[in-house]
């Protein structure tokens, strides 16, 4: 049974017309009040599907279906006994009876009507504005359709308007294989949210992400071919834009037709006028909430924070509760991967008496605004090029921040930036404006609820279920409260284990256990000893049982029994998966040196397989596009011409890069190539518990850049300098001189030492470079241990690498000559022969790239996601 | 009766709308580590099977990445829930109800399976 209260004349009915975001969270608030057991509920709603998430429409593109982005729960709607008619809209009202006609002749009687008709995309009366080819973006349909065109029809777009959405839907163009333009009319793109410093600094970064700009032009006519299909747009500037289709996105008008009919007050320009209440002025029966209404402050919002608000004003209002909606912040960070913009609070500066503090590198595409009031109070910015504080700013705009505002917005390196975290924020900060969540509210998940973790506090206070821009902060935050609280953070390796990585490491070597099952059953946690494991320890424990193979007894090669289950996908297939699915090969180029034969073989597998060929970072060389079915035929021919595995997928060595050194250079005092490949051989296929790079400089100009890896090695007159805990990558750290003039023995004897010290010690996933951080002592206790043997284990240490280096072989050998092995190397057990489908290429200059649309925008990895 | 069923040549089946539909040996999948299935009307399903043996299908396609991969993640167990784990972006499927444990309100269908 279902809580419908029988439709008798004592039972008042509310009719909901419009069943988009803000409808359906107006549903949610009557529920949370009892209001759906008292009343009975109507909703009407015009669009084929029930409520969805139109702020992560984009996404469709990335791969969520139309399913993933319903908002709509049956359950909900039938436990509460809605009555809910969909692809049925409202198509008069008749407030003196209090009646409402749908499209389909029902008539539904009302006590209480709240309107939340959304807005509908403004259209420029251009000529030909309804051409075959034109579109809108704002509904499912409209990207179905746009979809549709462009995979069949197009080869160039072009979208009318630089807006927040302007931008969104290029991008989403550009994702379907389409050459990409942009029209505005303003000066500078997202007129609304930045200034003129921060549009330059926008355009920059989207023009480098291959989109075309045309600002200061406007649209004048669309012209058509003799079917009526677009094939270009002439712009006030009398040029013609060719375009094979238009997409406008000039921004939104309220749907207040409905209200127009029926006597309600509108504004001037649009939208259904409503008190604090959310009432309508003209009839109390009547409420407008979402984009259709026009505040009490005189404006209509374009954004779902605020049409939340009002959607919980008008429940309770109708509850006979107190609320009020009288304003709400503007803030916005823009959606599209790659482009970090976002503006917050006052971001044009209209206080009186306001002060910027702008930082500004239109070469990095960086523009940083804060807008200061007198007394030092932050009342909002505008940050492009790099949005990481915006989640705290926003959250101390309307107080005085602890720091000074210049050290806010400079970049690390340029002064010492302030790290302003969100332990200094007040209370009543609001953290998730999407959800208007407070700072105070998330403590309180973590202190009264007993949350722990990032998703029970989202699941608990909503906070960061929206656009996701708050919940880096929000991590922090259950973390520095969960530390407070003395809530002792457990430190073991997952869910399964108790243990550090290093005291895994310490129990399989000195047990001699050499399967992950036999670890798991005897030291796993209670409830985890006999299961399945996780992600989390399989690869971890995999990698330790690799780096102590030969001592352990087990199989050096890591796709041998149980091992094979074990290895992160990457290492399964020996390979690095692409987003599309299919893989790269990097064939070891040691120490960057190559045979024009090399080369050439190299040239002609990628020829015949069609490859996408790049020179990586690392001095060597990539393929990338290879069908898992491909790997082994590949392999082949790279294994027969002398080439072997490069580990690029493996947290193991990757590569050792040398400069020319002495034998060619006129500086050069040491033989860097030849040590490079040395070292590059000795330690390759080594196990660790991050990936290892090395490079090897022939002198003191480096031109290696051997200080930015995790072991570096400058040739000097005497000998070798040794650098360790250098890295490049997200937090880029200088390696630190380790030992001065050594030989070539004694270089690598100590190389064998630390490294096996860091295998021992480290956490999963750290660096050398935030190991010796993080360990007690630092880099003296390293010295200590690895140059004057503080704890008698150089010879042990030294002994495991000898294991080591004795018992390499190549992975991909190995592989490629064990038939049951290749039989996974298929996209489909039931088909070996078919090629998975959903692999597909497009070219792009010369070559192939992935065919899948839109990766690059949408959705967030999740924290951690890009360690591999 | 046998008691180790990897022996016997077992097939794994999966129920379609038309009904069960043979994929390939059990022996051929590996506890912990997945197979991709091309189904006739050209969907895709990933295969697994646990420590204990037993077996579970859900789609092949990763929803938030788009690629058809989730056959080559990692499985686990989360809170006693059987999981896949994405290889794309890492997001963990619930192997028996298709629920995003990383987003409840994503989901991937699943298919019932067996050995026979
Ligand atoms: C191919 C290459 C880019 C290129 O085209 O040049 C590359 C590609 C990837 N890098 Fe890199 N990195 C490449 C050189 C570098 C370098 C430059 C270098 O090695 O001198 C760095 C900075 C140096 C460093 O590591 O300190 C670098 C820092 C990273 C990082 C950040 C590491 C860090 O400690 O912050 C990641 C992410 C990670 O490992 O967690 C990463 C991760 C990745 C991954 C594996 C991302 C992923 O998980 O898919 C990319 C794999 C691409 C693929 O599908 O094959 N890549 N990456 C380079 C391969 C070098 C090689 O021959 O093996
Ligand atoms: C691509 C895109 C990206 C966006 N990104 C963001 C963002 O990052 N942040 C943000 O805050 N906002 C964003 N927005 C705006 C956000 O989606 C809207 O603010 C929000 O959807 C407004 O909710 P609403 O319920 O008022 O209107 P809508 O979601 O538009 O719902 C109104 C519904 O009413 C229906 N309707 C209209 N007339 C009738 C009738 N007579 N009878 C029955 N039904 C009717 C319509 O069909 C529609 O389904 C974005 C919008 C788009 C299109
Ligand atoms: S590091 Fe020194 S030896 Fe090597 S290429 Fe540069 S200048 Fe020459
Ligand atoms: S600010 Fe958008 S989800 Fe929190």
């Amino acid at each position: 049974m279902t809580a419908t209260p029988e439709a008798t004349e004592a039972t008042p009915t509310i009719v909901l017309v419009g069943h988009g975001m803000v409808g359906q969270r107006f549903l949610e608030a009557l529920a949370a009040r009892g209001m759906t057991a008292t009343h009975r509920v109507v909703v009407l709603c015009e669009e084929p599907r029930p409520a969805y998430d139109r702020v992560a429409l984009t996404s469709y593109f990335s791969g969520k279906t139309p399913e993933d982005l319903s908002m709509t729960d049956m359950e909900f709607i039938d436990t509460h006994g809605i009555e809910l008619y969909v692809g049925d809209p409202a198509v008069s009202v008749d407030r003196e009876a209090k009646k409402v006609t749908a499209r389909s002749g029902e008539v539904f009687e009302y006590d209480t009507l709240v309107l939340a008709t959304g807005s509908y995309p403004f259209v420029p009366p251009v000529p030909n504005k309804d051409a075959t080819g034109c579109f809108v973006y704002r509904t499912i349909e409209d990207l179905l359709a746009i979809e549709e065109y462009a995979k069949t029809k197009a080869t160039t777009g072009a979208v009318v308007g630089g807006g927040l959405l302007g931008l969104e839907a290029a991008g989403a163009l550009k994702g379907l294989g389409v050459e990409a333009h942009i029209v505005e009319f303003a000066p500078r793109l997202m007129p609304v949210q930045v200034d003129d410093g921060g549009g330059a600094a926008l355009l920059r970064t989207i023009e480098d992400m291959g989109l075309s700009v045309h600002t200061g032009v406007g649209t004048q006519e669309i012209v058509v071919d003799a079917e009526g299909a677009v094939t270009g747009m002439k712009l006030s500037d009398g040029s013609e834009l060719a375009t094979d289709m238009v997409v406008f996105s000039a921004g939104v008008r309220p749907r207040d037709q409905l209200a127009r009919d029926c006597g309600l007050t509108v504004g001037e320009r649009g939208g259904i006028t409503v008190d604090e209440q959310c009432r309508t002025v003209a009839d109390p029966h009547v409420f407008a909430i979402g984009e259709c209404a026009l505040a009490s402050d005189g404006r209509v919002y374009g954004l779902v924070a605020p049409g939340y608000e009002q959607a919980e004003t008008a429940a309770a209002t109708i509850a006979e509760d107190e609320a009020e909606f009288t304003g709400a912040d503007l803030s916005t960070k823009l959606k599209l991967l790659g482009v970090d913009v976002a503006s917050f609070g006052d971001a044009h500066g209209t206080a009186e008496d306001c002060l910027d503090v702008v930082y500004s590198d239109s070469r990095a595409g960086l523009y940083k605004k804060l807008v200061i009031g007198r007394d030092g109070t932050l009342l909002g910015g505008i940050l492009v090029g790099d949005a990481e504080a915006y989640g705290t700013l926003k959250a101390f705009t309307g107080s005085v921040p602890p720091v000074s505002p210049e050290s806010l917005v400079l970049p690390a390196g340029a002064g010492a930036p302030a790290q302003l975290g969100p332990s200094a924020l007040p209370d009543e900060a609001i953290i998730c404006s999407c959800n208007n969540v407070t700072k105070g509210t998330i403590r309180g998940a973590v202190t009264d609820h007993q949350c722990t973790t990032v998703p029970e506090v989202k699941k608990c206070t909503k906070a960061g279920t929206t656009c996701g821009s708050c919940v880096k902060v929000l991590g922090q935050l259950v973390t520095a409260e969960l530390e407070a609280s003395g809530v002792e953070v457990d430190k073991g390796l997952c869910g399964c284990f108790a243990q550090t990585r290093e005291e895994l490491y310490e129990i399989v070597l000195a047990l001699r256990i050499n399967t992950y099952q036999d670890l798991l059953d005897r030291y796993g946690r209670d409830g985890a000893k006999g299961g399945d494991g996780c992600e989390i320890c399989k690869p971890a424990v995999a990698s330790i049982i690799a780096s102590l193979a030969p001592t352990i007894g087990a199989s050096g090669y890591v796709l041998e029994g149980e091992q094979a289950s074990l290895q992160d996908s990457n290492d399964h297939f020996l390979a690095n998966l692409q987003k599309n699915g299919s893989y790269s090969v990097v064939p070891r180029i040691p120490g960057g040196e190559i045979t024009p034969e090399g080369l050439i073989v190299i040239g002609e597998i990628a020829r015949d397989f069609g490859l996408y060929t790049k020179i990586t970072g690392g001095q060597r060389i990539d393929m990338f596009g290879a069908r898992v079915e491909q790997l082994p035929l590949i392999w082949t021919r790279l294994v027969d011409a002398g080439f072997e595995s490069g580990h690029a997928y493996g947290k193991s060595l990757r590569t050792v890069k040398s400069c020319v050194g002495q034998t060619w250079c006129r500086y050069g005092v040491q033989d860097s190539v030849r040590m490079a490949i040395d070292l590059e051989l000795r330690y390759r296929g080594l196990r660790s518990p991050h990936k290892l790079k090395s490079a090897v400089s022939g002198c003191a100009r480096e031109c290696a850049e051997a200080q930015s890896k995790d072991f570096g090695v400058i040739a000097t007159s005497a000998g070798w300098n040794l650098y360790v805990g250098g890295n490049g990558g997200a937090t880029p750290r200088h390696a630190d001189l380790l030992a001065q003039d050594l030989s070539d023995a004694e270089l690598v004897k100590l190389i064998d030492r630390f490294l096996m010290f860091y295998i021992r010690t480290a956490d999963r996933l750290e660096r050398t470079s935030t190991w010796l951080e993080r360990i007690p002592g630092g880099l003296d206790h390293v010295r200590d241990v690895v140059v004057e043997d503080s704890l008698g284990i150089c010879e042990e240490l030294e002994s495991l690498m000898a294991a080591h280096v004795a018992h390499y072989a190549d992975e991909w050998a190995t592989t490629i000559n064990d038939p049951e092995k290749l039989a996974r190397f298929v996209s489909f057990v039931n088909a070996p022969d078919t090629p998975d489908p959903v692999v597909g290429f497009v070219p792009e200059r010369d070559q192939i790239k992935p065919d899948l649309p839109l990766l690059t925008i949408g959705h967030r990895p999740l924290e951690g996601s890009a360690q591999r | 009766m046998t008691l180790a069923p990897e022996t016997t040549d077992l097939k794994i089946e999966l129920q379609l709308e038309s009904g069960w539909f043979t994929v390939c040996e059990l022996a051929r999948l590996l506890p912990g580590r997945g197979v991709a299935a091309l189904l006739p009307d050209g969907r895709q399903a990933a295969l697994f099977r646990d420590r204990s043996g037993k077996l579970y299908a859900i789609d092949n396609r990763d929803p938030f990445g788009g690629a058809a991969v989730l056959s080559r993640g990692l499985t686990g167990t989360h809170q006693g829930r059987p999981f896949v784990a994405s290889p794309l972006l890492k997001q963990r499927f619930d192997l028996e109800t298709g629920v995003c444990l990383d987003d409840e309100s994503v989901r991937v269908a699943t298919y019932e399976v067996r050995a026979a």
